[in-house]
């Protein structure tokens, strides 16, 4: 007699299972298929197109009614298992009962609903099977109609782009920093927020849903930070969950999937699993690949063959249509890694190898996927690609003989290939203008205007000036940001306006990163760029602070910090010098100095301790006073008109409202200001980056003096009237140095650079720039003049940022 | 044989950051990369003992607060011109767990 085979779960991995098991061995089993949809097998993974209306159901049928019954398989469709009943050897269904001898289940997964209120309204569905899809289009056939998408990953983002085309409204929230993380690293994720973006779908990073409103039906999507978005259709694309609820019923091992052996078998040697509902070696799977590999090893198992399941390598692309993405292999893990990328900014193209012990372990692409497989397969074999590492990101037109070499690359395009795209140059205009007699970057923006907008492709516009040139090219004198990249401090910061790019992994990309992440050296100026261009847009990095500025305080030499108040002008009181007192003595610290910037330094704080000391000296009134910072350091003053009989003006008022105007603001070197009641100038202002001298007509201020480790006079910018222009003056001088000056230099040298003539044209001369350059100057201190010991002396920021991981001394002891 | 130990979770520590975990033989710095790589090193700079927890964490490197020295966090090698080395300790992360390997730490205790 025939054995009787049931399989729980129509879908795709037991679709290739049964068709493998049919093919090797056909009379083997009396089969019924157990399926909860009403429907047979079809291609989940085309869904996507259905629902963008690219396909349609029937097209992605694959297994009809015709080939079950050429099979000989009973059809039981539209009917669940409800349960598995293991000591009388049946599973129960609606219609009752059915006997085996072996049985496989195959219940795939069910969308992981999260847990927050509402999600059970009319309206919030999954993005599993045809009737998810259904659903979704019918929402779309209503005008005007808003889809919110929980979860930007591989499902949310076909199910986003397909919702799109049909004309709905969409939103995709995402909770982590970029889409598709597991897939994609922030560079390639970047891209592909800007290709989604671009065709009007709204997508939200770090987005918290905390809840689903409405009545009788959907309505909205409330996040955590208050934000409300109108939504008729609610897709919940947040991950998968193993459908393993009969499993678990009958007894069987599962933990996160139902747990099986490399011949499929679960803990009951008549049950077998396969597909999305099982755990192999620790590991569930959510792709195809793996578990069509599965499913031919379980129709071995079947017939009692020996066959054996081996985990592959998966890759990943996202079925949106004008999209080009490949990922595969693990690049969130492994040691003794190496990474090779390529930028093509102009183009959208990013491409990033990553290597172990010269073998290929991972790669991530966008915008080009076409040498996809031959990476693939060098990664599936192991391949040594130690010989070919250098050219290998070129893909396999490069190797074999070809140059590797970028130049060789340039000298090839034709004439007319486009080489600036903000002002459509070609290469032919670039090489007339060199035959006639320009012979550098700025003769050539200046003649053909290539890269004279962004200023993305002056790279390029090198190569050609080199390669055209020949040794007749002398590299430029303004050396690069760094050796992540070719551009200069000025380029980037032009292409960080001139593209609107917010965030930096967008930087990178835009601007053609040769490294990964940034070194130590670019990622602290692209963070104060950002800060200074998008106030209100960029999120601060703290990860690309240096430790001074990331901890609040000054690092010492053995490991300590230096803890430093403002002392508003110089100023101060009983209660505060009371307050430094008793600070110095809870917390132990070895020494009190008076600063050469007119406060009180306490040197030697232990970094647990920072919060508590911040807290006590924030208690008695007090604010960091940036000792550490890029930013507004002190305003010296001397006494003035309330004391001294030579003063001319209230020169520590002054001071006092200068610091509070100015503290908290970022700039690209430190700024130090000196205000002196008169020309005997005991406030030191002339070595100042600012500073102001009162005269009994006015003030005059002066700037780009310095005191460091050059000595240099302040140059005179104005003589002013009213002690308001005065301020007015000084803060447009300031905004006017954070938006043009490099990173880490000095007042002094930036001046030194574009002429103080330039600096005066749009401080003094101008009235609407200098207005304009303090309004921008408020805007930012909008959210940046507020004290970071208060913000981080709560318990929260103790227990994340300031105390150890853990404390192990009490364990090595035991 | 290692000893596992169960420090902290990997959220814990902030990307391309840095937080120490306290032991009767110093401070071990564990550091986490832009891609959730986990490293662990003692926190002390070959140059002049710096705390490498506070720098700059680039790629699988760090750029030591006091002046500079990068540091391989793969093999607590100097990089570039410099030289020295850093002891390194196993780490692992299992289920958003990080778990760091004392044997060497108690190697040295009993030593
Ligand atoms: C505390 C203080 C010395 C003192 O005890 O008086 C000091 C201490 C440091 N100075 Fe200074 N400077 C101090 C006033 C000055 C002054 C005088 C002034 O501000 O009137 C100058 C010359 C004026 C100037 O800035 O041009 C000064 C010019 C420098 C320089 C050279 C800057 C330059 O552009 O040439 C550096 C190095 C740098 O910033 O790159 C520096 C760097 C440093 C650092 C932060 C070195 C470091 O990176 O660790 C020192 C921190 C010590 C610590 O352990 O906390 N310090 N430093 C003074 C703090 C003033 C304050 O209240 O904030
Ligand atoms: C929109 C979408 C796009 C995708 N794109 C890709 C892609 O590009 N590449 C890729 O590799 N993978 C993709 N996938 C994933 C792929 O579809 C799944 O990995 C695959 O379908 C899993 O196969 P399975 O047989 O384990 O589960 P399923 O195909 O889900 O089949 C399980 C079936 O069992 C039924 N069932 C559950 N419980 C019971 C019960 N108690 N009784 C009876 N029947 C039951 C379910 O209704 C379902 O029909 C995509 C998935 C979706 C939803
Ligand atoms: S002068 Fe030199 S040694 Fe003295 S505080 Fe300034 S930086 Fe340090
Ligand atoms: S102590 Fe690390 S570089 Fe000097």
């Amino acid at each position: 007699m025939t054995r009787k085979l049931v399989v729980i779960g129509a879908g795709m991995a037991s679709g290739q299972m049964l068709e493998s098991l049919t093919g090797i061995a056909p009379d083997a089993y009396d089969i019924t298929l157990f399926g909860a949809e009403p429907r047979g097998n079809y291609n989940r993974i085309m869904l996507s197109p259905v629902l963008a209306g690219e396909k349609s159901y029937d097209e992605i049928v694959t297994h009809d009614a015709a080939w079950y019954r050429d099979q000989g398989i009973t059809c039981r469709f539209g009917e669940p298992v409800v349960k598995i009943d293991r000591s009388q050897k049946h599973i129960v269904s609606a219609a009752g009962v059915t006997p085996y001898d072996k049985l496989v289940i195959a219940t795939g997964s069910a969308s992981f609903i999260i847990p927050v209120s509402g999600n059970d309204l009319p309206g919030v569905i999954g993005f599993r099977d045809m009737d998810d899809v259904e659903q979704m289009l019918a929402a779309a056939r209503k005008p005007g109609g808003k889809a919110v998408i929980i979860g930007g990953g591989l499902l949310g983002l076909e199910a986003a782009a397909a919702l799109n085309g049909q004309g709905m409204e969409v939103t995709v929230l995402h909770l982590m920093g970029n889409l598709m993380e597991r897939q994609l690293d922030p560079a390639a994720g970047y891209l592909l927020q800007k290709e989604l973006e671009s065709r009007g779908i709204t997508v939200i990073c770090k987005a918290f849903t905390k809840a689903i409103l409405g009545k009788e039906h959907v309505d909205a999507v409330l996040l955590e930070d208050g934000t409300i978005l109108g939504a008729d259709l609610v897709v919940m694309a947040a991950g998968i969950r193993p459908e393993t609820r009969v499993a678990t019923d009958a007894g069987l091992h599962v933990e996160r999937g139902i747990v099986v052996d490399d011949a499929m078998q679960t803990s009951d040697p008549d049950i077998l699993a396969v597909g999305e509902c099982v755990e192999h070696n620790e590991t569930v799977y959510g792709l195809v690949a793996p578990l069509f590999d599965m499913a031919k090893v379980l129709a071995q198992s079947l017939i009692d063959e020996p066959a054996a399941f081996v985990a592959p390598a998966v890759s990943t692309k996202l079925k949106v249509t004008g999209v080009d993405l490949f990922s595969v292999g693990d690049f969130a893990e492994g040691e003794g890694r190496e990474d090779i990328v390529f930028r093509d900014p102009a183009r959208g193209i990013y491409k990033r190898i990553i290597l172990r012990d010269d073998k290929i372990i991972g790669v991530v692409m966008y915008g080009d996927t076409s040498d996809s497989s031959w990476f693939f397969a060098k990664l599936k074999a192991g391949e040594d690609i130690g010989d070919i590492r250098d050219t290998l990101i070129f893909g396999p037109a490069f190797q074999g003989g070809a140059q590797a070499d970028p130049l060789a690359a340039v000298a090839a395009l034709p004439l007319d290939a486009e080489i600036c795209g903000c002002n459509g140059v070609c290469k032919g205009s670039i090489v007339t203008a060199i035959s006639d007699g320009a012979t550098d970057l700025a003769a050539i923006k200046a003649v053909t205007k290539a890269s004279a907008s962004c200023g993305n492709c002056s790279g390029l516009v090198e190569q050609v000036l080199a390669s055209t040139l020949g040794d007749g090219f002398v590299v430029p004198a303004e050396s690069p940001m760094c050796g992540c990249t070719t551009l200069t401090h000025e380029d980037v910061r032009r292409i960080i306006k001139s593209q609107a790019l917010k965030t930096m992994p967008a930087v990178m990309q835009e601007c053609g990163w040769s490294s990964l992440c940034g070194c130590a050296s670019c990622r602290p100026a692209l963070n104060f760029y950002l800060i200074a261009e998008w106030p209100l847009d960029y999120a601060d990095d703290a990860q690309s602070r240096f430790v001074n500025e990331r901890n609040h305080a000054n690092i010492q030499k053995d490991g300590t910090f230096s803890v430093l108040p403002r002392m508003w002008g110089g100023m101060t009181t009983p209660d505060e010098l009371r307050a430094i007192a008793d600070a110095a003595d809870k917390y132990n610290v070895p020494a009190v100095k008076v600063t050469g910037g007119q406060r009180i330094d306490l040197l030697g704080v232990k970094k647990e301790d920072l919060p508590d000391i911040w807290a006590d000296l924030n208690e008695a009134g007090m604010v960091s006073g940036h000792a550490y910072s890029k930013g507004l350091r002190t305003v010296k003053t001397c006494v003035g008109t309330d004391f001294c009989r030579f003063g001319t003006q209230d020169s520590t008022g002054l001071g006092v409202k200068l610091e509070k105007i100015l503290w908290g603001s970022w700039t690209p070197h430190k700024v130090k200001l000196g205000v002196s009641g008169c020309p005997r100038n005991c406030a030191e202002a002339t070595c100042k980056d600012i500073g102001i001298i009162c005269v009994d007509s006015g003030f005059e201020v002066s700037v780009a003096g310095a005191a460091g480790m050059e000595l240099k006079q302040t140059e005179a910018l104005a003589k002013v009237a009213t002690e308001q222009e005065a301020i007015d003056v000084t803060v447009a001088f300031v905004q006017l140095y954070r938006e043009n000056a490099r990173y880490l230099h000095r007042a002094y040298k930036w001046v030194a650079k574009v002429g103080l003539d330039w600096v005066k044209a749009r401080v003094v001369d101008d009235p609407e720039q200098r207005a304009a350059l303090c309004a921008r100057f408020e805007l930012s201190q909008s959210v940046y003049r507020q004290d970071p010991w208060a913000a981080e002396s709560t318990p929260e920021f103790k227990e994340k940022k300031w105390a150890p991981l853990t404390d192990l001394t009490l364990e090595a002891a035991e | 044989m290692n000893a596992w130990i169960d420090i902290a979770a990997l959220n814990d520590i902030p990307r391309q950051g840095a937080r120490v975990v306290k032991t009767r033989l110093g401070c071990v710095a564990i550091f986490r990369t832009g891609e959730d790589q986990v490293f662990a090193l003692d926190d002390s700079c070959p140059h002049k003992n710096g705390a490498l927890s506070e720098g700059i964490v680039h790629g699988a490197s760090v750029t030591c607060p006091l002046h500079s020295w990068v540091i391989s966090l793969e093999t607590g090698l100097a990089l570039g011109a410099d030289e020295g080395q850093v002891a390194t300790h196993q780490v692992r992360v299992e289920q958003g767990r990080i778990l760091l390997d004392a044997t060497r730490l108690a190697a040295k205790a009993v030593a």
